[in-house]
């Protein structure tokens, strides 16, 4: 026998259809249809955010790892997802250096300061930009009209300051403008209708779970029921049940937020209640406090309860049963 | 009974060249006896076999060499005619050294006196127990429990026998093919544990991937109203001993329990037809079917004296493929990964897998709590978990994870995505915190 022969502990068979880095390919893919509604939307400034953001989201990972001399991750693409999130979550007219700031903030202290990939308490992306709307609110206003198809903002636009759909007493918006995406609000989050071919999507490849959209949208399609009564009417302006689905960060929230498995319970019934949870969290903000929109808060809220949610759902081995009395086993 | 027939969790592994849809259709052949055997002392679980022969004995086939020892141990039968060239240790699948007999094969296959039963009609338990501690009969599926053992008369009602045929390792079709040609007798094996054991119903568990094997057992216990077939979906590990109890019964063994408690008893086609052998002709366990698969010339189905070395194996089934880099003694998902072929064959091995290549694992990386080893996981454990508590040391949390309750299937490390090696750190956690609670026994023992 001429050849050396590989000895290592089974079992020797491996899923290679599966791999970080390829379910990180599937959330990009899952995600370019979104990027392509920013574009179309709100123009070259989208895409400029888009780029600046990932971009410094791989060099931000890159230099932490080189600088604390671990091998470098980048090509699992985690970054690539983080970034192009962090983009998502930023109004078009923001400026270039908030996206560069968001990434860092993201990667260095959300993740690599928690230990990298797999370690962090929060999702980076959602984290960094709660700190951005609470360190830059003024430029972080999402205020911008979206202008289709044309690749700069009209001259106009820029000056007019609006309202997105949640904010109180802007309620015009019809239902096709607010699935296609023809609405004030950050980027990536005003396209349901490509926000959800991107979640049908990971829910094919299985990368994630229907668990947790179908509860967090569930809960908030019931709690607005219970309030308002009303599926969809027009009079009703944003109270009803439908506008407050496809308003606001909730479905980007729902299928690419609270689904990320680092930051998300491990178990079936974990992850029912993180989407329960989180759709509680987004009514109160939503309805009871004086955000229009409560998403972000509510998934990083639910964040950090993971492992108390965790703790608590862990499942029985198979079999287990209560072990019976000692007494009787004395006798025996 | 119910038609859906899973257990929870389980995953469907790919192969690579010459899997099971290859070895399959493989009918068993002889090979030809090797020149020299050698024969473990240690064939099965429990206390190893007493020796009962010396350097320069002359044996016969089906002597007993090895007397067992202890309550749970089995007996030790020579599988060719010849001289005892030594009473020694040799390297085994595991890498450990344990006693063998090592025989020089004089050709003449000169067998002792067989003395079959004269009335089989008549066994009860006692007597199927001793004569299979005496056969040297096992588990042949695997985990070589001695069916001494397993076949004493019951202490509860046993109402249920199943019997073993799913196979659901990648690559492995030797149960298959003695299915389809020794059906019959397994099924008169499987009456006799029945009726000595006063069981009522009997189930032939078999994967849906053996058609042939399931027409052909539905045919034959068509005329017997207490035999049913169950053809099984096609998952790993369907044929787990709980997985199968609760696929088949919907009875949940107890963690850490034995399927007899809940009033049933599997055992395996192998040994159901070793079963038969030792009752109708008298014959003690010295061969089983092997499957050579995977990266070999020519793979195939042999039946293998126990104690042939793996490279006469390999040597009949002309050698290996340029691109293989794994020899396993076993299947590819519970079977050990060895690295040398003077290992003999012994009754747990049920195949020789090779693997090429392009199946070898690639680094791991961080764990991303993606979920799918608690997905797939048919004892409900959380594999990340204990994974990360056996790397900080903390057996204490792995024990309270449920560490103890891992079968080592393997199906958690095929899923994961970061190729982390969670088997062997479940593998690690059973052996860490297994020793320390026969310490705590022993301790307590004393202290009385």
């Amino acid at each position: 026998m001429q050849k050396k022969l590989i000895v290592s502990p089974g079992p020797h068979l491996h899923n290679h259809a599966v791999s970080t880095q390829r379910i990180m390919l599937d959330v990009v893919i899952a995600l370019l249809p979104t990027a392509a509604a920013a574009v179309w939307f709100f123009g070259g400034s989208a895409l400029m955010l888009m780029i600046v953001a990932v971009i410094s989201a791989i060099a931000a990972e890159y230099v932490y790892q080189k600088l604390t001399h671990q091998p470098v991750t980048v090509s699992d693409m985690s970054s690539v997802v983080t970034g192009l999130l962090l983009a998502f979550n930023l109004p078009a007219n923001a400026p270039w250096w908030l996206a560069a700031v968001g990434s860092f903030l993201a990667i260095i202290l959300i993740k690599q300061l928690f230990g990298g990939i797999g370690q962090n308490f929060m999702n980076p992306a959602l984290a960094a930009r709660a700190i951005l709307m609470l360190s830059w609110t003024g430029l972080m206003a999402a205020n911008v009209l979206p202008h289709a198809g044309q690749w700069v903002a009209p001259l106009a636009a820029d000056a007019v300051s609006v309202a997105t759909p949640l904010t109180h007493g802007a309620e015009g918006f019809t239902l096709w403008q607010l699935f296609s995406g023809d609405v004030p609000g950050m980027i990536g989050e005003t396209s349901k209708l490509a926000l959800l071919l991107g979640g049908v999507y990971l829910l094919i490849r299985k990368v994630i779970d229907w668990r947790i959209p179908v509860s967090f949208l569930g809960t908030v399609a019931i709690a607005y029921f219970i309030q308002t009564g009303t599926l969809y009417s027009v009079e009703s302006g944003a109270h009803n049940v439908l506008y407050q689905l496809l308003s606001g960060g909730l479905i980007i929230g729902a299928f690419f937020m609270a689904t990320d498995y680092v930051t998300s319970p491990i178990t079936g019934i974990g992850k029912l209640i993180m989407g329960v949870g989180c759709g509680l969290f987004l009514f109160v903000i939503r309805e009871f406090s004086s955000y229009p929109e409560g998403c972000s808060f509510a998934i990083l809220f639910l964040n950090v309860l993971t492992p108390l949610i965790d703790r608590f759902t862990t499942k029985k081995p198979f079999g287990f049963e209560k072990p019976t009395a000692p007494a009787k086993e004395a006798k025996a | 009974m119910s038609l859906y027939t899973r257990f929870p969790g389980g995953i469907h592994p790919h192969e690579g060249v010459n899997g099971k849809s290859a070895t399959s259709v493989l009918p068993i052949t002889e090979t030809l006896p090797p020149s020299r055997v050698s024969i473990p002392m240690q064939q099965h679980i429990g206390a190893p076999a007493k020796p009962l022969v010396q350097k320069g004995d002359h044996v016969k086939m089906g002597m007993k060499i090895g007397e067992p020892a202890g309550f749970v141990s089995s007996a030790i039968h020579s599988s060719v005619s010849g001289t005892v060239v030594d009473v020694a240790p040799c390297v085994l699948a595991s890498g450990l050294q344990a006693d063998c007999v090592i025989i020089d094969n004089d050709f003449k296959d000169e067998w002792v006196e067989l003395h079959p039963f004269e009335n089989p009609e008549a066994l009860d338990a006692a007597a199927l127990s001793a004569l299979a501690r005496d056969m040297g009969l096992v588990g042949l599926g695997g985990a070589t429990f001695p069916y001494s053992v397993k076949l004493m008369p019951p202490k509860v009602k046993i109402d249920t026998l199943i019997v073993n045929g799913a196979e659901c390792e990648p690559y492995l079709s030797a149960d298959h093919q003695l299915m389809l040609i020794k059906a019959k007798e397994i099924i008169e094996g499987t009456r006799r544990m029945q009726k000595a054991m006063g069981i009522e119903k009997v189930f032939i568990g078999i994967e849906k991937n053996k058609p042939d094997a399931i027409a052909l057992m539905t045919k034959l216990c068509e005329d017997d109203p207490t035999f049913t077939v169950v053809a099984l979906p096609v998952v790993y590990p369907q044929g787990g001993e709980k997985q199968l109890v609760y696929a088949i019964t919907k009875r949940r063994v107890r963690t850490g329990g034995l399927p007899l408690e809940k009033g049933v008893l599997v055992v395996n086609v192998g040994s159901c037809y070793a079963l038969y052998r030792a009752i109708y002709e008298g014959m003690p366990l010295i061969d089983r079917v092997v499957t050579v698969g995977g990266s070999v010339t020519k793979p195939a189905n042999y039946l293998v004296r126990i104690g042939t070395p793996v490279q006469f194996l390999l040597d009949a089934s002309q050698g290996l493929l340029p691109q293989a880099r794994m020899m396993i003694y076993g299947g590819p998902m519970m079977g050990m990964a060895i690295n040398r072929t003077d290992i003999p064959v012994t009754k747990g091995c049920s195949g020789i897998t090779v693997l090429e290549k392009a199946l070898m694992n690639s680094p791991e990386t961080a764990c991303i709590r993606c979920g799918r080893c608690v997905d797939v996981c048919p004892m409900y454990l959380c594999p990340s978990d204990i994974d990360k508590a056996m790397r900080k040391g903390w057996y204490d949390e792995a024990e309270k994870l449920g560490a103890m309750n891992c079968l080592e299937c393997g199906a958690c490390s095929w899923s994961c995505p970061a190729k982390r090696a969670l088997t062997q750190s479940c593998r690690t956690c059973k052996k860490v915190i297994g020793d320390k609670q026969r310490a705590q026994r022993q301790q307590k023992a004393e202290a009385k």
